[in-house]
């Protein structure tokens, strides 16, 4: 078995990263949480789900804030194509911190005009980011 | 005959015109390169994006919930949604005129269907809207940044009427980046969705039932095929402008050539006028 595997994370804009890593944690859509793969992992497709994914390479772990998508996992490469991928670097820790706090405020009013999954989304998107920052 | 001074005037207001479309070809140039490795950078996640896709779909095939998704129903085209990507601005040779010219005829071979147009891009938008065709929606400005978050808004916007049943089918008119010299029209449905078709290269696990993982993935494959469009689009347009403007440049040449040529001779007549009135005026004298 391959000590490491590769692991591929692309947006519709561009490639993100490429690279040659020992383990990853990303998380998967609807209600299956988390997964976390190692170099000869059985073949798998999953929605990917929103969340702060982390793969580690060189024993080195590094973090990004992805949402939305879907995920291939082959033995010996994985594959995550994000709608949204964002790394620490390119994330607005303001930004974010002030969707969180709309998010919260949304989902803690009772009123029957909101789209509550919408804001539990938003919810997610915004804390996933703040964990990625926030190293 | 024009005089000496209006000959120069018209000689450096071509020259102007010629170094304009001559930084305008330059930019285009620029721009065409970052359009194309836009459009190479998304490859990656499109095809591969197809081919997932296309392996869920076989895993889900006989599935209930395939046949009855929302966005796969087939229905009789009597609302038809066209979207129309058009440049936002002109001066790119027929790159726009061509795309207007194919969206009518698309929309005269559907005679009986109501259209309504999604103007994507400023010139479409501006020839329909003198035309009083019905338009839905317009998006300018978007082809300078190129943002997946653009394409993805049309296409949640042209989702929802679909799955509402306000139109029965999308279709995207566009320009497609054939190579810097062609640009080719293409009509692309894009509602209801046609599935790509492929085998399947492993038996994979799947986290959640195939049908329920295709449903969460078909809206989104909408977005992805907007968004290449917009890219090839945009490349497609720098391609046109490009051109237009290497041949406004040369031909700016030509006229200077020619007129230059007027010029010279309009002075030699001159002056070859004035010695013969200083030589007659001399043999007068004798």
């Amino acid at each position: 078995m391959a000590a490491t595997f590769e692991i591929e994370i692309a947006t519709p804009e561009r490639l993100l990263v490429k690279e040659q890593v020992t383990e990853a944690q990303i998380p998967c859509g609807g209600a299956s949480g988390e997964i976390g793969v190692l170099p000869g992992h059985a073949p798998l497709l999953s929605e990917l789900g929103i969340g702060q994914l982390s793969y580690v390479i060189n024993g080195e772990r590094r973090k990004l804030a992805v949402a939305g998508g879907v995920l291939e996992v082959l033995p010996e490469h994985v594959r995550v194509l994000a709608m949204v991928a964002e790394m620490p670097a390119d994330i607005d820790l303001a930004r974010a911190q002030a969707a969180e706090k709309r998010a919260m405020e949304r989902l803690a009013s009772v009123q029957q005009n909101i789209d509550s999954a919408r804001a539990l989304n938003a919810l997610k998107r915004a804390q996933a980011r703040l964990a990625v920052s926030q190293k | 005959m024009p005089s000496l001074i209006d000959l120069r005037r018209r000689i450096r207001s071509v020259k102007n015109t010629q170094q304009i479309t001559k930084a305008m070809k330059m930019v285009a140039a620029a721009k065409l390169r970052r359009a194309q490795e836009r459009v190479v950078a998304s490859r990656p996640f499109s095809q591969s994006y197809e081919k997932l896709l296309a392996n869920v779909v076989s895993a889900a095939a006989g599935d209930e919930s395939v046949s009855s998704h929302p966005l796969l129903a087939v229905r009789a085209e009597e609302n038809i949604q066209v979207i129309l990507m058009t440049s936002d601005r002109g001066l790119a040779g027929a790159f726009n005129s061509n795309l207007i010219k194919g969206a009518q005829s698309f929309i005269a071979e559907k005679p009986g269907a109501s259209i309504q147009l999604e103007a994507v891009g400023r010139k479409g938008r501006d020839f329909f809207r003198r035309r009083n065709l019905n338009i839905s929606g317009e998006h300018v400005g978007i082809f300078d940044k190129s943002l997946f978050a653009d394409a993805d808004k049309i296409a949640k916007a042209a989702i929802e009427r679909y799955a509402n049943g306000e139109v029965d089918a999308v279709y995207l008119v566009y320009n497609e980046f054939r190579s810097v010299m062609s640009q080719k029209l293409s009509v692309k449905k894009v509602l209801p969705i046609p599935v790509p078709e492929g085998k399947e290269s492993a038996d994979y696990i799947f986290e959640q039932p195939a049908g329920e993982l295709l449903g969460s993935l078909l809206p989104n494959y909408v977005g992805i095929m907007i968004y290449a469009a917009v890219l090839e689009s945009a490349a497609a347009e720098h391609a046109a402008r490009m051109v237009a403007m290497d041949a406004a440049s040369t031909n700016a040449a030509k006229v200077i050539d020619q007129l230059t040529l007027y010029l010279n001779r309009v002075r030699q007549a001159s002056i070859t006028r004035e010695i013969i009135e200083v030589v007659s005026g001399a043999a007068a004298l004798d």
